[in-house]
């Protein structure tokens, strides 16, 4: 039953799917005629005003750019011109530094603020003040302060994958069951052997939950963090295509983005399966 | 009087040059000097160079610099002048023998035709030239150049010619002494108008408008409020101006959040070849000769290392040079337009490089004058520029437009590099020039000021 529910999930998944391109193929297709002029006035027009052709493209044309970018990935033109690959490459690098910097200082304070309740209470307004800023609003102090656009938007990823692992791993150790605890207590384990052996794995499954919300919202970050800072990177690819007006790159764009963050998201679920445990 | 002449010998007589008594005698003294300059080292002859040219900018009438050095004496003008003028600076940069202290430099550039000469000099060679690997990086915005310059991340970069002078004086961040030893382009810039503006052609119409500008600190920004106000529209009141990377404003414009705007090229013409806007006027209709664009350093860079800095500028001027020529246009625009530098179609850079464009309305233009490249930074560009940073209230208080003018504006290392790139330099440090038919005395600014009706504040 569930794997017959499974396959028909797949069938309707991809029906969709094929309506969708239909239709969007139907809508951009047809076409006026243009504005009447001279031949040699059309000759210095664009395609959209001469033939009145959408500028929107279909799925057929993204498909064709699509795959001219999967075919080749890593080419270098030169500073500003390089292949999709690279650039997903330098967000992906920008992403994972900015992560484990935020993951380093987050859960050890996140353990400091479950196992105190007096942390907890003074660090509190602090966190609610902090964690609504929007991350790219740290950008123009980030630039000014650190003096230097790559580490600026490693910051700006640190600042906003902070939170939820923090509040995560704040809520996921003050909540582990009190139980566990008293007899840890009971057997007079230390505070260090207690944190490591019975607080951790109880608390994991929630750790890994915020771990999994900050990757979201630091892929979702690092494409506008890009796009203002510009130079390398998925975010600038999109800047720079829509620079040139080319929707067809930038819808490109748009498919990787998503596809690479489904990946980061999925590889944290995994991770998550491991950790939990049945109770 | 010669350029290799020195410009502190006072006496006069009865030769050409009026150093001698006799013309015979001045011959066989010329002769000598000629060979002394020419075996002098470099220093020596440059920084007579430039004290000639000092000289020259404060005394253009021969007898009556005569009569001053007669009067205090060689030594006294030469020290008075090296306190009003960084002569040994200036000198220094200029001399251009030695290898750059650092080779591999990054100059930050925005994707518009007004960074030719920056761009260009990349794909043909003319870093190359100068023995130097330039990095060309296309940049995001107005604000992020200028921060990744601060930063030192840019050695040079590409900047709207009043930023520099904001920067210098710590107008939206914090002050920064700044120079621009080249203007990069003059003219190219246009008013475009979303298409269904058609038929307001009259500014009186335009109430209640939104345009858009580069940035705050933009000739964009001054000649478009400079032309509302000339049409009796209140910039601040009556319009809306909004700031937006020029590379986002056509997209603005077909989603209709903007009238329309004053913008840079490639982006006005790029409007008209998608059939979103048309050109309603060009820039140069409003000021023919305006500047737009500079080549901007820090005056630290300056200083630090003035072989670098040396032989970038003598790259820049030397592009600017081929760029100045219509017949390179088209090969200019070639190679430019690829994603590695505007990502621009060939088609519409052409179009803003050889002045033969499509105006949006199905005429075909001609105006062979719509961009061109004269790298000197004239000193009453920068005066205008400060005059309209207070009309608008971007300057307050006492403003000493000739001194800062002078600080920001390099104008000597412009004139030897444009003599070494077959350009002609001006002899002169100001010029007057009019805007939309009014005079600007660059000696009045107080006055050309107060002479305007509509101003902020």
């Amino acid at each position: 039953m569930t794997r017959s529910l499974e396959l028909r999930a797949r069938v309707v998944s991809l029906v969709l799917f094929a309506v969708f391109l239909l239709v969007w193929h139907l809508a951009v297709s047809g076409g006026g005629s243009g504005q009447k002029m001279t031949p040699e006035y059309a000759k210095l027009m664009g395609i959209s005003a001469t033939q009145g052709k959408s500028a929107m493209p279909g799925p057929l044309d993204v498909g064709a750019t699509l795959w001219k970018h999967i075919k080749d990935p890593f080419y270098v033109r030169g500073t500003n011109d390089v292949g999709l690959g690279l650039q997903l490459g330098h967000s992906m690098l920008r992403v994972a530094m900015g992560y484990f910097l935020a993951m380093a200082v987050a859960i050890p304070l996140g353990f400091l603020i479950g196992m105190s309740p007096l942390m907890s209470r003074a660090l509190d307004p602090f966190i609610q003040v902090l964690k609504p800023i929007s991350p790219l609003a740290w950008m123009p102090l980030a630039l000014y302060t650190i003096k230097d656009s790559g580490m600026s938007a490693i910051f700006v990823i640190f600042i906003c994958s902070i939170w939820p692992m923090l509040i995560n791993t704040a809520f996921g150790v003050a909540n582990v069951r009190k139980e566990w605890i008293n007899v840890a207590r009971t057997l007079e384990v230390g505070t260090f052997r207690k944190a490591f052996t019975v607080i951790l794995p109880a608390a994991a499954p929630t750790i890994v939950t915020g771990m999994r919300i900050s990757v979201g919202i630091a892929w979702l970050v690092i494409v506008a963090a890009e796009m203002l800072v510009g130079g390398t990177g998925i975010g600038y690819f999109v800047w720079n295509e829509w620079n040139n007006l080319s929707i067809t790159n930038v819808i490109v764009a748009i498919i990787v983005i998503g596809l690479v963050g489904m990946l980061l998201d999925q590889m944290l679920a995994r991770f998550g399966r491991l950790v939990t445990f049945p109770e | 009087m010669s350029m290799f002449n020195d410009p502190f010998n006072g006496s006069k007589g009865a030769c050409t040059c009026g150093k001698h008594t006799t013309q015979s005698e001045h011959d066989v003294a010329s002769a000598a000097e000629a060979r002394k300059v020419a075996q002098s080292c470099e220093e020596q002859q440059l920084e007579r160079v430039v004290q000639s040219a000092v000289m020259r900018a404060l005394f253009p009438n021969d007898l009556a610099r005569r009569n001053f050095l007669k009067a205090v004496g060689g030594a006294t003008a030469a020290a008075a002048i090296a306190q009003v003028f960084p002569v040994g600076l200036a000198s220094e940069v200029l001399a251009a023998g030695g290898p750059p202290e650092k080779k591999n430099l990054k100059v930050g550039f925005i994707p518009i035709t007004c960074a030719t000469p920056i761009i260009m000099a990349h794909p043909m060679g003319f870093y190359a030239k100068q023995g130097l690997d330039v990095e060309v990086v296309k940049t995001a915005g107005w604000a992020v150049i200028r921060d990744k310059t601060l930063n030192k991340e840019y050695d040079a970069a590409h900047m709207l010619s009043p930023m520099p002078l904001a920067m210098s004086l710590g107008l939206g961040s914090t002050a920064v002494p700044f120079t621009v030893p080249a203007i990069e382009n003059v003219n190219g810039q246009a008013i475009t108008l979303a298409m269904i503006h058609k038929d307001k052609r009259d500014p009186k119409q335009w109430k209640g408008f939104k345009f858009a500008i580069p940035f705050d600190y933009s000739m964009h920004n001054y000649l478009l409020r400079y032309y509302l106000a000339e049409h009796g529209l209140n910039p601040d009141t009556d319009v809306q101006l909004r700031s937006i990377p020029p590379p986002e404003m056509v997209a603005n414009l077909r989603a209709g959040n903007i009238d329309g705007f004053l913008a840079p090229d490639n982006v006005c013409q790029r409007a008209i070849f998608d059939g979103v806007g048309f050109n309603h006027i060009l820039s140069k209709e409003i000021w023919d000769g305006h500047p737009c664009c500079a080549f901007a350093a820090s005056r630290e860079f300056v200083t630090q290392a003035p072989n670098s800095y040396g032989a970038l500028l003598r790259s820049i001027i030397e592009a600017a040079a081929f760029a100045s020529k219509p017949e390179n246009r088209k090969q200019i625009a070639e190679a430019i337009a690829p994603a590695n530098y505007l990502n621009a179609p060939v088609t519409v850079l052409e179009q803003v490089l050889t002045g033969t464009y499509a105006d949006g309305l199905g005429n075909v233009k001609q105006d062979p004058n719509r961009v061109t490249f004269d790298p000197f930074p004239w000193e009453s560009f920068a005066v205008w520029m400060l005059t309209q940073m207070k009309r608008w209230g971007q300057l307050k208080g006492d403003v000493d437009y000739q001194g800062i003018a002078r600080e920001v504006f390099l104008q000597t290392d412009a004139v030897r590099l444009m003599k070494e790139a077959g350009l002609t330099p001006p002899t002169a440090t100001t010029k007057t020039f009019s805007v939309m038919g009014k005079t600007f005395d660059p000696a009045k600014p107080a006055e050309y000021l107060a002479s305007f009706p509509i101003k902020s504040g």
